[in-house]
């Protein structure tokens, strides 16, 4: 008797915590849609989500607390050619893995963050046009027996990032290898760096800028993939994702796209 | 509502996750307690240099982030991302077992201790067979939070690579962009691990009490 009164206790408050959980599940479907180009006009204001941890594209400089980048300097040109300066822009950070949540809950109303378009995430956001060519490549040390994509056979791991395509990518060009993934560049760098694995696989343009940071690492073997970066937007924007395709490209016009991407890479 | 196309098409992944993160936990819990026995009697030692290896132990480690001793493991140790992750789970977590099962030798009356060993034991005999059984029970309860915490606690796997439930969970919903449910599954699963554990813990000090 004892231990059916237990088992039915325990049965309970399983089952009040399981549905608790549930019931949180059902939260994100009453969200408000709103048109987010007259939200960005009424607030006066437009907030960008960056990286704040890839060197060259954005990263916050920790002595003067500001997000350094292409991308921010990309973002700020967009914001002033579309708005003038009555919209200020602002940046939030994301991640690879938080940037798609806190556009569809509308946290920011842009990513300008490294990201590359394909077929997947055109499902759950809208893209702009391309507004940088990056293509997937390797780091290893100077002096690895890893040369390239072929050389990543079932002994050697491979670090990337949770959530970006370079992940998937490596998947499928190099099946054989062992596969972990960080939460972001900075952490997958440092496991590089005390020999957590063989190579590490995103796109060339953040690449140069850890070799850049740690002269002892190189780009191996090339790109193997193309990597168009766009920007993204809500999905069901399609006024603001028009805007940003006119002011990028008066942007490249002008030259002044020129002048932000020559600033930051040189390849 | 839910979306349980996600559990069912990841159904490999949050098993391979939900193995590791069993596994983990159980060996963390095993070893923490052993460690943590030992640091909690080193600190009550009648013998001043080993308190102080206990007591800065104790200090030392419960007052840095868990995270931090795990990132340490693996970045300076020769470990993989789980290894690494169940070594710092034992070290963080056997400080709090340690302090745990101090307080509950310190509230066992000193005449235990000193009639045991006016009977003709020696002071580590006393302590097994006369404190240690009694001080038990006083600290179950305090325990079972810590081993509660502890099973939380190998979620930080996921940022080694340590491939635990937290880890899938992460590389799912970035695959898959249904953030919200992908981690309320994972929230589930481990209520499979920590309610079971929170009633056994319960279970275990109703039975204890009794004995009495």
């Amino acid at each position: 008797m004892f231990k059916t009164k237990k088992l039915l206790k325990m049965a309970f408050v399983s089952t009040v915590a399981a549905a608790f959980l549930v019931g949180c599940g059902g939260g994100d479907d009453a969200q408000e849609d709103k048109d987010v180009l007259a939200q960005i006009k009424e607030d006066k204001k437009i907030v960008f989500g960056v990286k704040y941890d890839t060197r060259l594209f954005g990263l916050k400089n920790p002595s003067t607390g500001d997000v350094e980048g292409f991308d921010i300097d990309l973002s700020k040109a967009l914001a002033e050619e579309m708005f003038g300066p009555d919209v200020k822009p602002e940046y939030k950070e994301v991640t690879s893995k938080t940037r798609v949540g806190l556009l569809n809950n509308g946290k920011i109303d842009a990513v300008v963050a490294t990201m590359t378009i394909n077929e997947e995430r055109k499902k759950e956001v809208d893209f702009t046009d391309v507004y940088f060519d990056a293509g997937q490549s390797l780091l290893v040390e100077k002096g690895s027996k890893v040369q390239g994509i072929e050389d990543l056979s079932k002994d050697t791991t491979v670090l990337a990032v949770k959530g970006s395509t370079s992940a998937v990518n490596i998947r499928e060009k190099a099946p054989e290898a062992k596969v972990l993934e960080f939460e972001n560049y900075a952490e997958a760098f440092t496991a590089l760096k005390s020999n957590k694995g063989d190579a590490l696989t995103t796109d060339d343009s953040i690449l140069y800028g850890m070799a850049e940071e740690d002269p002892s690492f190189e780009l191996v073997g090339g790109t193997f993939t193309e990597e168009p970066y766009g920007i993204a937007v809500k999905k069901g924007n399609k006024e603001l994702v028009d805007e940003l395709n006119k002011a990028l490209k008066s942007l490249k016009d002008s030259g002044k796209y020129d002048e932000i991407k020559d600033k930051w890479i040189k390849e | 509502m839910l979306d349980f196309s996600i559990l069912t098409d990841n159904m490999d992944a949050f098993l391979e996750g939900f193995k590791v993160t069993l596994i983990a936990s159980f060996i963390a819990l095993i070893c923490s307690f052993i460690l943590g026995t030992l640091i909690a009697v080193m600190r009550i030692a009648p013998f001043k240099p080993i308190n102080w290896i206990g007591t800065t132990y104790v200090e030392f480690i419960r007052n840095i982030p868990v995270l931090v001793i795990v990132f340490f493991t693996y970045l300076a140790g020769n470990f993989g991302g789980m290894a690494a992750g169940i070594i710092g789970l034992t070290v963080y977590t056997a400080a709090f077992i340690a302090e745990a099962i101090r307080a509950g030798i310190m509230s066992v009356p000193r005449g235990q201790m000193e009639a045991a060993r006016s009977s003709g034991l020696t002071y580590g005999q006393a302590m097994r067979m006369v404190i240690l059984p009694q001080a038990v029970k006083i600290v179950i309860p305090p325990l079972g939070n810590q081993f509660i915490n502890l099973v939380k606690n190998s979620s930080l796997l996921a940022v080694v690579a340590g491939g635990d439930l937290m880890y899938q969970g992460d590389l799912i919903s970035a695959s898959t962009f249904v953030t919200f449910d992908t981690y309320i599954f994972v929230g589930l699963f481990y209520l499979i691990l920590t309610i079971p554990l929170s009633f056994g813990v319960g279970y275990l000090e109703k039975r204890l009490a009794r004995s009495n």
